[in-house]
Formats: C-alpha cells, sequence, structure tokens
C-alpha cells in the first residue's frame, strides 16, 4: 500500500514529505508510549500515535520507520517537523481516533508487526 | 572523535538530566555516526535503540551523564556513566514493566518499564552495576563478528 492510499484512506493531511506519496508501506503499527514502539517495533514500520512531541520523530528515526500518521487530529511541534524532514520520514496527520485509523488500515489489507492480516 | 594506536574511534557524549526537549540527540548522533562508517542496518537499529533508551533514563532519572561510544573492528561498546540516585533493586529494575517513572516522563512516551529490559535485549552483552544515591553505570557490547552474536 502506497502512503498516496494511506493518506487517502484515513482523509489525512500531510504535514511533511509531500514528495514521498509513492512510498510502499508494507506493515504498521500504532502506539502512544515510545517505549513500547522502540520494543516492538521493527524497521520499515508504519507508525501510529497519538504522541506529538518531538521524541515522536526521534524514536521513529532510530527504529528505522518510514513514516508517521498522527492520530485524533495531532501535529508535531516545530522540532518535530524539523528533524522529519533532515531525516526524510513523511508525517501524516489524520483527524480519526487509533482504533479507527488502525482499524481502517488493517481491513484494506496492511498488515501489523506480525504479519497477521485480515479473515477472508 | 578520538582514535587510538588499537585502531579504536571513541566518541564521548554528555547528557544532561532533565532535559528534555534534547532527549535523544546524542542517539541520533550515535546512529549518524555508525551509518557514516558503513556498519550493516540490522546492527546500527539495535544500537541506536540501547543508546537510546540508556540515553532516555539519563534524562529521566540522572542529573549527568556520560556515553562514549568505542568501535573496534569486532564490536561496538557504549559506556554509560551517570551521576543520579541510582538504582536500589537492579533485578526488580531489569523486570519488564516496573517502573519509578513521574507523569512528566509518561507524557513523553516513556516510563513503560521497557527500558533496561530492551537495552538488554538488542544487546549481545549487558553489564549494569549501580550504588545508590551515586549513580548507575551501563556497559553494552554489541558485536560486529556475525560469530560471536547471541
Amino acid at each position: 500500500m502506497t502512503l498516496k492510499e494511506i493518506k487517502e484512506l484515513l482523509l489525512a493531511e500531510i504535514v511533511s514529505g509531500e514528495d514521498c506519496l509513492d512510498l510502499e508501506i508494507t506493515f504498521a503499527g500504532g502506539s502512544d508510549l515510545m517505549s513500547d514502539v522502540l520494543a516492538f517495533g521493527k524497521p520499515g514500520i508504519l507508525l501510529l500515535t497519538g504522541l506529538s512531541n518531538a521524541q515522536s520523530v526521534r524514536t521513529a528515526n532510530i527504529i528505522d520507520a518510514k513514516a508517521i500518521v498522527y492520530v485524533r487530529g495531532k501535529k508535531p511541534d516545530n522540532t518535530g517537523i524539523k528533524l522529519a524532514r533532515e531525516k526524510g520520514i513523511p508525517l501524516l496527520s489524520t483527524k480519526y481516533m487509533m482504533y479507527t485509523a488502525c482499524g481502517l488500515l488493517f481491513s484494506n489489507g496492511l498488515p501489523g508487526v506480525s504479519g497477521l492480516l485480515p479473515r477472508k | 572523535m578520538m582514535m587510538s594506536d588499537k585502531n579504536e574511534l571513541s566518541h564521548h557524549f554528555e547528557i544532561n538530566g532533565g532535559d528534555f526537549s534534547n532527549a535523544g540527540r546524542i542517539s541520533t548522533s550515535i546512529k549518524e555516526i555508525l551509518q557514516e562508517i558503513g556498519i550493516d542496518s540490522s546492527i546500527i537499529v539495535r544500537a541506536a535503540i540501547a543508546s537510546y533508551e540508556a540515553e532516555m533514563n539519563v534524562v529521566m532519572y540522572a542529573q549527568r551523564g556520560v556515553f562514549t561510544l568505542n568501535i573496534t573492528p569486532e564490536k561496538l561498546l557504549l559506556n554509560l556513566e551517570d551521576e543520579g540516585p541510582g538504582i536500589e533493586n537492579i533485578d526488580l529494575a531489569m523486570k519488564e514493566g516496573f517502573s519509578t517513572a513521574t507523569d512528566e516522563m509518561r507524557e513523553m512516551g516513556f516510563g513503560a518499564g521497557m527500558g533496561l529490559p530492551n537495552i538488554k535485549k538488542n544487546a549481545d552483552k549487558f553489564d549494569i552495576s549501580s550504588i545508590p544515591g551515586k549513580g548507575t553505570s551501563l556497559k553494552i557490547t554489541i558485536c560486529l563478528d556475525r560469530t560471536e552474536r547471541k
């Protein structure tokens, strides 16, 4: 699934990384706890989070996440946006809550970290 | 940066306790250094995660800390010495979910009690020692030679 398709499914706006919409995303994970993202995330992950401070971008960079989707209409501060631009991490923001945003992506075929897909 | 006659690269970083706005910058620099010298990306992620968790622990709990990265042809050595409250019970601190974090730390997305266990998980060798009231010392080894890895 491309970042463009994710943007359309989640009715999201692009906060940063307008030129990265062709990026291919193969799995995703959602958490507001960066401790858990560091413990359970994997390189290449699309991170969904409601944590909008710079630590979300630093954590994404540390684990080689491909992009971040902020849920609940959150947007990162300027420090986070600047770091994301430097590191080439696209940032999106959706008004959907975490559960709905993850559910929409999962039911449209984007698996989680474990690779589990929805039952047909 | 220093280079000894033993073909070893060494970098030192100082961490200020309570400096939440800069928390994670040193780990980001460590990651960049490892990328520049062409270390395998799977090893870089493990070193970056271990560094980040260790750095956050100093920011959250200690007054200050010194982080040293030593790179040899065989391994990465990450040593962290902090001045702070230390850890009373290391066995308890190593348990997933145990945490003494404050609300401020949790608002930063940390303090879930995963830090030390996650450092151990990403290291090939992990040593921790602490003197309550003085500080904590971490020695993290990540092997570059595949046969030495756990």
